[in-house]
């Protein structure tokens, strides 16, 4: 039987598992959206705006592990998702966004509501198609699924002209597919990781540093079980958090520019650094040359040209992370003695470790009835349940979050950590509460992220997406005006938010609960309260305005020049 | 250091500019680039030649293998290899350097491809040293133009080099 291109698509989708997808209509979509109208087999959810509608997508793929889907229709819906796209692509989430095109015989003439998206978004997908024919229509979304997911996971674009979406062909999904230029490397070089073990059972000062990859690889249970079997401390980036528990003692947090102390001193004074499915960011490393200066280092990565792109490497594991550590447990397992050896090796090592863990830890002083943005992210951990899963905005508060809300999970913290996208943490929320719409989902932004992308708002009333926002409220841009405290002078230039919003009036206008804090012993009660209410709730916080967040390492610094008070 | 570069990509729309995207979007250097389709008509081999030290080399070579659409990449050794570009050359030719641009010509054995009483049009292949060589020693009597394709580079010996 023929169906038509709209169809074809949808059927796709169903067949790569997509049972939720977020999309925005639009007259290049039409066709689309009249199949899917009777076709029950996917939710289809309506965001107030495409980039919250890819963000949403990229949430999801976050939390689930599954690969993401969005729509948008061509010209300002396609430009409207570059944003989010781009967030997905620093961060290597697998997506497709499907985006309407006007007619083929129309591209180029500068047609009603069109745009190269092709070639906007080429350095900003993984890869990216344009669907001249319908019948090329199966095999390209095969292809687009299956480059999304597979090696350095990232989104793809696929752009579906108004004639195709029309045009009627045989359905059929292939079975697998072959991509002559993409072959992605999945075993770790056996030799390299023999190499890695026989380099990991000699040191005496080695470290752990974990990337996100570790979560999108599914690899949090292998690196938790190596890091415990060799006593090896663990540190990790924003999106390494979760991958391993900060609750256990083998870990030190965050490193990086607001990292731990005892981190950025373990790195700075390691003798082996091992880096697994991590990138280097210049957030991480601070000043290259000064960066694990006395450390070899091994790196595991899926991706060879993340491998020495910013520092230099002494032994490279290109392979699939999982599958690298899986074999690399199974080479440790051999060397018994050796292994206990090493951990009397280490000993002196996690003393110190534990000396700077003491001497300097991430901390705040509560006085008086102001309330501390630290605190309500403690308060936040203390009273929410142990799978909640978070999102953040970009700014003080993401590193607040980082700093004190003590992931063990992975997937449970949803953070733009590459492109550093305010307006991110309400929609990703949104996503992943369309996953899990048991779990608890909290946003957590400031004020300023949050004006970014609150239309939300409605589609979390609309779809019961009882996602809890956390505002902290200092009525700044408080990032951007550390810095012009610390560097500029205290010239606090457009970083002050002045107007008095009423968050609580604007969280009932479209059908939530709003419910504000201003003094610290008020704090408990508001969270409390509205993890018990049934639907959305919007909680206002009003912290201290101008707290900064501590340690920091100055771009362009050393991971040991950090201001610590 | 001076790479050439062979890159063998799919022979369809886009890819060029994602190649061509990738040096931009990088910071990379492009000092020539040549693209044709090759004896099988799905591939088009791309050559460029770019700088770069050893670090900036391998992350070209890394991240050009890295695009979906790039089969394979081939970082020639000049000893390994050999280059070839064209160049046509319009040289001023009057009165006693008429017969000058003759002489250099049938010295490097360039073909005379057009004439007219004020100049001659050149046609000149070889090696990208010897090309340049020639147009050395023809600016001094007034290069008019100076159009080339850029090296083309095949590796020595009998092993040819597919998808």
């Amino acid at each position: 039987m023929k169906l038509n291109g709209a169809r074809i698509l949808l059927e796709c989708l169903k067949r790569e598992g997509v049972d939720t997808i977020f999309g925005y209509p639009g007259g290049t979509v039409i066709n689309l959206y009249d199949e899917l109208f009777s076709f029950k087999e996917i939710k289809h959810i309506l965001p107030r705006h495409e980039q919250a509608g890819v963000h949403a997508a990229d949430g999801y793929a976050r939390a689930t592990g599954k690969v993401g889907v969005a729509i948008a229709t061509s010209g300002p819906g396609a430009t409207n998702t570059i944003t989010a796209i781009a967030t997905a692509y620093m961060d290597s989430i697998p997506m497709v966004i499907i985006t309407g095109q006007v007619p083929t015989a129309l591209i180029g003439n500068d047609a009603f509501q069109e745009a190269d998206i092709i070639g906007i978004t080429r350095p900003c997908t993984k890869h990216n198609f344009l669907v001249k024919d319908v019948k090329d229509l199966a095999l390209i979304m095969k292809k687009a699924f299956y480059i999304a997911r597979t090696g350095r996971p990232g989104p793809v674009l696929v752009d579906l002209p108004k004639d195709v979406q029309i045009a009627q062909t045989e359905f059929a999904y292939p079975e697998s597919v072959e991509i002559r230029g993409y072959k992605p490397t999945v075993e770790g070089h056996p030799k390299q990781i023999e190499k890695a073990v026989d380099v990991m059972l000699q040191t005496k000062k080695a470290v752990i540093y974990v990337g996100g990859g570790v979560i999108l690889g599914n690899a949090a249970d292998e690196l938790t079980k190596l890091a415990h079997q060799l006593g090896i401390p663990v540190t990790m980036t924003l999106n390494g958090l979760g991958s391993f528990p900060e609750d256990d003692d083998l870990s030190l947090g965050m490193l990086g520019m607001h990292g731990h102390y005892c981190a950025n001193m373990a790195v700075s004074n390691c003798d082996l650094l091992i880096a697994v499915a991590a990138r280097f960011d210049d957030r991480v490393t601070g000043k290259i040359a000064a960066f694990a200066p006395h450390a070899k280092i091994i790196h595991i990565d899926v991706d060879p040209t993340s491998i020495k792109k910013n520092v230099r490497v002494d032994l490279p594991i290109v392979g699939d992370v999982r599958e690298v550590l899986i074999r690399m447990l199974k080479t440790v397992d051999k060397h018994k003695a050796e292994v206990e050896t090493l951990k009397q090796n280490l000993a002196p090592w996690i003393e110190q470790i534990n000396e700077w863990k003491s001497k300097h830890p991430v901390t705040y002083k509560q006085t008086g009835s102001t309330i501390k943005p630290q605190y309500v992210i403690q308060r936040l951990r203390a009273l929410s349940a142990p799978d909640a899963i978070l999102a953040t905005d970009v700014g003080q508060h993401q590193m607040w979050v980082a700093q004190f809300f003590q992931f063990t999970r992975p997937r449970t913290l949803l953070s733009s950590g590459g492109l550093g996208t305010m307006g991110f943490g309400l929609p990703a929320a949104m996503g992943a509460q369309a996953a899990f719409p048991e779990r608890q989902v909290l946003a957590v932004c400031g004020d300023g992220g949050f004006q970014m992308n609150m239309q939300e708002l409605a589609t979390l009333v609309q779809n019961r997406l009882n996602v809890k926002i956390v505002i902290l409220n200092n009525n700044f841009l408080g990032m951007v005006r550390q810095w012009q405290e610390l560097f500029f002078d205290k010239r606090y230039s457009s970083t002050c938010m002045e107007l008095p919003i009423d968050f609580i009036k604007l969280a009932e206008a479209f059908g939530a609960v709003g419910l504000q804090a201003s003094k610290v012993d008020e704090v408990d009660a508001v969270i409390k309260k509205a993890f018990e209410i049934e639907g959305p709730v919007l909680m206002e916080f009003k912290v201290a305005r101008e707290e900064k967040v501590l340690p920091m390492v100055p771009a362009g610094a050393s991971l040991t020049e950090m201001v610590l008070t | 250091m001076r790479h050439t570069i062979a890159v063998l990509v799919e022979n369809e729309f886009g890819v060029l500019s994602r190649v061509v995207g990738l040096f931009s979007g990088r910071g990379f250097n492009i000092d020539s680039l040549t693209v044709a389709p090759t004896n099988d008509e799905s591939l088009s081999r791309i050559t460029l030649v770019t700088r770069g030290d050893e670090q900036i080399i391998e992350q070209i070579t890394k991240q050009l293998n890295k695009l979906i659409d790039v089969i394979k990449v081939i970082d020639f050794e000049p000893e390994n290899a050999i280059e070839r570009e064209m160049v046509l050359v319009k040289v001023s030719a009057e009165d006693e350097s008429r017969a000058e641009v003759l002489r250099i010509a049938d010295i490097f054995r360039a073909k005379v491809i057009d004439v007219t009483p004020k100049s001659y049009t050149l046609e000149a292949t070889g090696a990208p040293a010897k090309v340049a060589a020639m147009v050395e020693l023809l600016r001094p009597l007034g290069l008019k133009e100076l159009v080339s394709t850029g090296p083309v580079v095949i590796g020595r010996g009998a092993r040819g080099w597919k998808g």
